[in-house]
C-alpha cells in the first residue's frame, strides 16, 4: 500500500525571559523558514535603519502594537504561522516579563509543545524553572529549550552542556516528559534552521528539524473517548432536505480518543446508557471518528441530552461531582478573596460556583503548595470548589481537555483564572484516590 | 536486506500509519466549526460578516457545515463602501439566494448622501465602514459578529483573539484582552457590548485556498486571472471604474491580472497573474514573495499602525 503523507499541525507557544532574544529567535525561524514575505522584511529594514541599527531588527516582525514597538518589549500574545513541507506550525507568542505568567499559561494551555529560551550566559534562572513549571503543570507534550547567545560565549561546548544537565535535572524534578535542547544563536541563526558550522560539536538536529519531528498530538487510539456536547441539532422543518426532518443529532467536537458506530456509551451528568447509532458530518456519514474533529452523533435510544453533557466511554466514563480539589492560576488584578462566588466553565456547560477553601499557593521554585489565605495575579494555587450543578470533571493530568475550566466574574464577565482539575504536577495515577473526584 | 530488516522496517511502517492524526486542513475545519456551534449556542442574535470575499464565502461554508443538516441559524451583513465591484455583488446576491439565508446591508453611501459622512480625500471608503457597521449592530442588537479576519493578513490581527470583546463603542482595547485558555472561550458580555469572533483566525491565506480548493467553493471570477483596464499608481494595479478613474499623469493598459483581495475598488490593486484556476491559484500564494495586504491594500500602507488604528474605532 502507498504511504500517503498527509501535512499535520503543530501548536507551539514560546517562553523566556526579557532579552533572551525571544523574539528575535522567533522572527528568524520565520525569516529562514522562509516564511516572511518580501514587503514585511522591508518594512522590518527600513524601520531598522530609521533607529540607527547596523542589521535589520527581526524582533519588529513580531511586535505587532504600537506599544510594543516603542517601548521594545512583547505585551500580548501574538499568533504567527509558518510551514515547510510536511507541516504547519502556529506559533503563540508569549511575552517574558515574569508579571505576564497569564500569558504563558494561556499560550501553553494549547501548545503541543512550548519552545523555551535560556540565555547561554545566564544559564537556567528562577525564571527559567517557573516557565519549565508552567509547561509542566498544563501538561504540554514537549519541550524544547534553544540555549541561545551561543555566540557570545563563544561556541564553548562545556557551557552548553552545564545548561543542558542543570535543564535535565529541572525536567526531572518536575515530571516533564520530554524535554531536548539545542545550541542556537538566534541573532546569528546559527541551528535554528541550518546546521552551524561554529558548533562542530553538535551532532544533533537544527530547532525546526527538531519541531519537524514531534508527534503532533497524543496519539487518540490510546485514549478515552470523551465528547462534550455543544448542542442539539433538530431542523424539523428547516432542514435542508425533507429526508432530515426527523434528524436528532448531538454536536461537538471530539475532546479525546475515538469513536464509533455501535460503541456503548455513557452520558454525563444523567448516567444514562446507549449506543452510538451514527457518527454524521456535513460530507457524510462515518464508521469512526478521532480527536479533535468535529462531528455530530447520533444515539439508539431517545434519551435527555443537552448542552453542557459528556458523552463518554461506557467502560471509562468519570464519575459526575460537585466537589472539585483544583490548581489554578490566577489571571485577574482584582485578588479572589473578593471573588467567592463565581462562574465556572468546564467543557461546554457554565454552572454557579463557590470557592469553598484556599489549600495555598504554588512555590515555582520549589514547587511545593506553600499555606495562603488569599491568590492574586499571576498566582498559581490550590483550591477547593463546590459547583452548583454536577460536571463530569476528571484529573486534568490525564485528560487536558475534560480537567480544564475557567472561572469567570458573573457580574464583569471577566476570566478571572485558569483551572486544572487535582493536581497536574502529581502525574498520571498519583494520588488520585486523594481528588475527591 | 533480510527478511527480519524487512519485517521491522514494514511493521515500524504500520505502526506509523495506525498512529491516528488528523489532516491539518480536518484539523482547521474542526476548530472553526466549533467556534460556530459556541457561538450559536450561547449567544441571542449572532450575525455574519459577509462580502463576498474568499475568507467570508470560506466562513459561510464552514458555518453551512456547522448546522448541516439545519440551516445556517444566524442572518448575514455586508457593510456595503458603495465602491464594490459588481461582480462580486452578484455573486454576493447568488450566494445569498443558494444558502437560503438572510443578508442585511448597510450601506456608506447613504451617510455620505444626508451628511452623516463625507468622503475622503484620498476617495478610499474602507475607514467608513465603522459607524454602518456599529449603527447596524446597534440596530439588530446583534451580540456576536462573526468576522473573516486571520491573524496571518496583519501584525495587529495577529493580537487579536477569537472572541473579542468590544464595549458600547465597538472599540478594541489591545492591552487588556481576555486571555483565551484551551478551547473555551468566554463570551460574557454586558448589554450594549458585542463580541467580534473570528473563526477562521488560525487560517493563512494558502491555507483558505488550498481549502477552497478541496471542497470545490465557488468565487467571485475575479478571483482568478482574467484580462482587465488597470492603471499603475502608488506601485498597484488599479482598476479602471466608476469611483477609480486615472489621473493624467497614468496611463491605461490592459493586463492579465487577479485581485488576492477583494474591497474597496478605489484602494484595492490586482496582481498579474496566470493563474486561471484554483490548482493554479494554490500554487501561486505558495510561491508568491509579498503579504496579501502589501500587495493589494493602499490603506494599510499608510503607516505601521494604520490596522491598529482603525481597529481601535471599531473597524474588523
Amino acid at each position: 500500500m502507498p504511504t500517503t503523507h498527509q501535512p499535520t499541525l503543530l501548536r507551539l507557544a514560546t517562553a523566556g525571559s526579557v532579552d533572551d532574544g525571544k523574539s528575535t529567535l522567533v522572527g528568524r525561524l520565520l525569516h529562514d523558514s522562509k516564511s516572511v514575505l518580501a514587503d514585511q522584511l522591508d518594512a522590518v529594514e527600513r524601520v531598522s535603519r530609521d533607529r540607527g541599527l547596523a542589521h535589520a531588527d527581526l524582533a519588529l516582525l513580531t511586535d505587532g502594537l504600537r506599544a510594543e514597538r516603542e517601548q521594545g518589549i512583547t505585551i500580548d500574545v501574538a499568533y504567527r504561522y509558518f510551514a515547510t513541507a510536511d507541516r504547519s506550525f502556529i506559533l503563540a507568542d508569549c511575552p517574558g516579563h515574569v508579571q505576564y505568567t497569564r500569558n504563558t499559561v494561556t499560550g501553553a494551555s494549547t501548545a503541543d509543545a512550548v519552545v523555551l529560551l535560556v540565555d547561554a550566559r545566564k544559564g537556567v534562572l528562577e525564571q527559567t524553572r517557573r516557565h519549565l513549571a508552567v509547561a509542566a503543570l498544563l501538561r504540554v507534550p514537549h519541550v524544547v529549550v534553544a540555549v541561545n547567545k551561543i555566540d557570545l560565549v563563544n561556541f564553548d561546548e562545556g557551557v552548553y552542556r552545564k545548561v543542558a544537565a542543570d535543564l535535565a535535572s529541572v525536567a526531572s524534578d518536575l515530571g516533564l516528559p520530554d524535554l531536548r535542547t539545542v545550541p542556537v544563536s538566534a541573532l546569528e541563526g546559527d541551528n535554528v534552521v541550518d546546521h552551524s558550522s561554529r558548533t562542530d560539536w553538535y551532532a544533533g538536529p537544527s530547532l525546526l528539524e527538531i519541531l519537524e519531528d514531534l508527534p503532533v498530538a497524543d496519539d487518540p487510539s490510546h485514549e478515552e473517548f470523551r465528547f462534550p456536547v455543544q448542542l442539539t441539532l433538530r431542523p424539523q422543518e428547516a432542514a435542508r432536505d425533507a429526508a432530515h426532518r426527523e434528524y436528532r443529532g448531538y454536536a461537538g467536537q471530539i475532546a479525546s480518543g475515538v469513536v464509533r458506530v455501535g460503541d456503548e456509551v455513557v452520558v454525563l451528568p444523567s448516567g444514562r446508557r446507549t449506543t452510538i447509532a451514527g457518527i454524521d458530518t456535513a460530507d457524510g456519514e462515518l464508521a469512526e471518528a478521532f480527536a479533535p474533529r468535529s462531528v455530530s452523533l447520533r444515539l439508539t435510544d431517545d434519551i435527555d441530552v443537552a448542552r453542557g453533557d459528556l458523552i463518554a466511554a461506557a467502560s471509562s466514563a468519570p464519575e459526575p461531582t460537585r466537589d472539585l480539589v483544583a490548581t489554578v492560576c490566577w489571571l485577574s488584578d482584582v485578588p479572589l478573596s473578593r471573588h467567592t462566588r463565581v462562574l465556572l466553565k468546564h467543557t461546554t456547560r457554565t454552572t454557579r460556583a463557590i470557592i469553598s477553601a484556599v489549600d495555598g499557593v504554588l512555590d515555582l521554585d520549589t514547587v511545593q503548595i506553600v499555606p495562603a489565605e488569599d491568590l492574586g495575579l499571576n498566582d498559581i494555587g490550590r483550591l477547593r470548589i463546590r459547583t452548583a450543578e454536577p460536571i463530569a470533571a476528571e484529573p486534568y493530568a490525564r485528560h487536558r481537555r475534560t480537567g480544564a475550566f475557567l472561572l469567570i466574574d458573573g457580574q464583569s464577565g471577566q476570566t478571572l483564572a485558569a483551572g486544572m482539575v487535582g493536581d497536574p504536577l502529581a502525574g498520571e495515577g498519583d494520588h488520585a484516590d486523594e481528588w475527591d473526584i | 536486506m533480510t527478511t527480519t530488516e524487512t519485517v521491522e522496517k514494514a511493521e515500524a511502517a504500520e505502526q506509523a500509519e495506525s498512529r491516528l492524526t488528523l489532516d491539518y486542513l480536518d484539523t482547521l475545519e474542526s476548530e472553526s466549526i466549533h467556534i460556530f456551534r459556541e457561538v450559536a449556542a450561547e449567544f441571542e442574535r449572532p450575525v455574519l460578516m459577509f462580502s463576498g470575499g474568499k475568507d467570508s464565502v470560506v466562513m459561510l461554508h464552514l458555518a453551512a457545515k456547522a448546522f448541516w443538516p439545519g440551516p445556517v441559524p444566524f442572518p448575514l451583513l455586508h457593510v456595503d463602501t458603495g465602491h464594490n465591484f459588481p461582480e462580486v455583488l452578484a455573486y454576493r446576491d447568488r450566494a445569498v439566494a443558494e444558502k437560503g439565508v438572510r443578508l442585511e446591508v448597510a450601506k456608506v453611501q447613504d451617510y455620505i448622501d444626508d451628511g452623516r459622512l463625507f468622503d475622503r480625500t484620498d476617495g478610499t471608503r474602507n475607514p467608513l465602514q465603522t459607524q454602518p457597521l456599529l449603527d447596524a449592530i446597534a440596530e439588530h442588537r446583534f451580540d456576536a459578529v462573526f468576522g473573516g479576519g486571520r491573524r496571518d493578513e496583519e501584525k495587529a490581527r495577529a493580537k487579536e483573539r477569537i472572541f473579542s470583546l468590544r464595549d458600547e463603542f465597538g472599540a478594541w482595547d489591545p492591552r487588556n484582552q481576555r486571555p483565551e485558555l484551551w478551547n473555551l472561550y468566554n463570551g460574557r458580555h454586558r448589554p450594549g457590548e458585542h463580541v467580534r469572533v473570528f473563526p477562521v483566525s488560525n487560517w493563512t491565506e494558502l491555507d483558505i485556498w488550498r481549502y477552497i480548493a478541496r471542497e470545490g467553493i465557488d468565487l467571485p471570477e475575479l478571483y482568478y486571472a482574467h484580462q482587465r483596464e488597470v492603471f499603475e499608481r502608488e506601485g498597484m494595479l488599479l482598476a479602471v471604474g466608476p469611483v477609480s478613474q486615472p489621473r493624467a499623469t497614468e496611463t491605461v493598459v490592459t493586463k492579465q491580472v487577479r485581485y488576492r483581495t477583494v474591497g474597496d475598488m478605489s484602494c484595492t490593486g490586482a496582481v498579474e497573474s496566470d493563474a486561471v484556476t484554483v490548482e493554479d491559484v494554490v500554487v501561486e500564494v505558495a510561491a508568491t514573495r509579498l503579504t496579501e495586504r502589501g500587495a493589494t491594500r493602499a490603506d494599510d500602507r499608510i503607516s505601521e499602525a494604520a490596522m491598529e488604528d482603525r481597529k481601535k474605532e471599531g473597524y474588523f
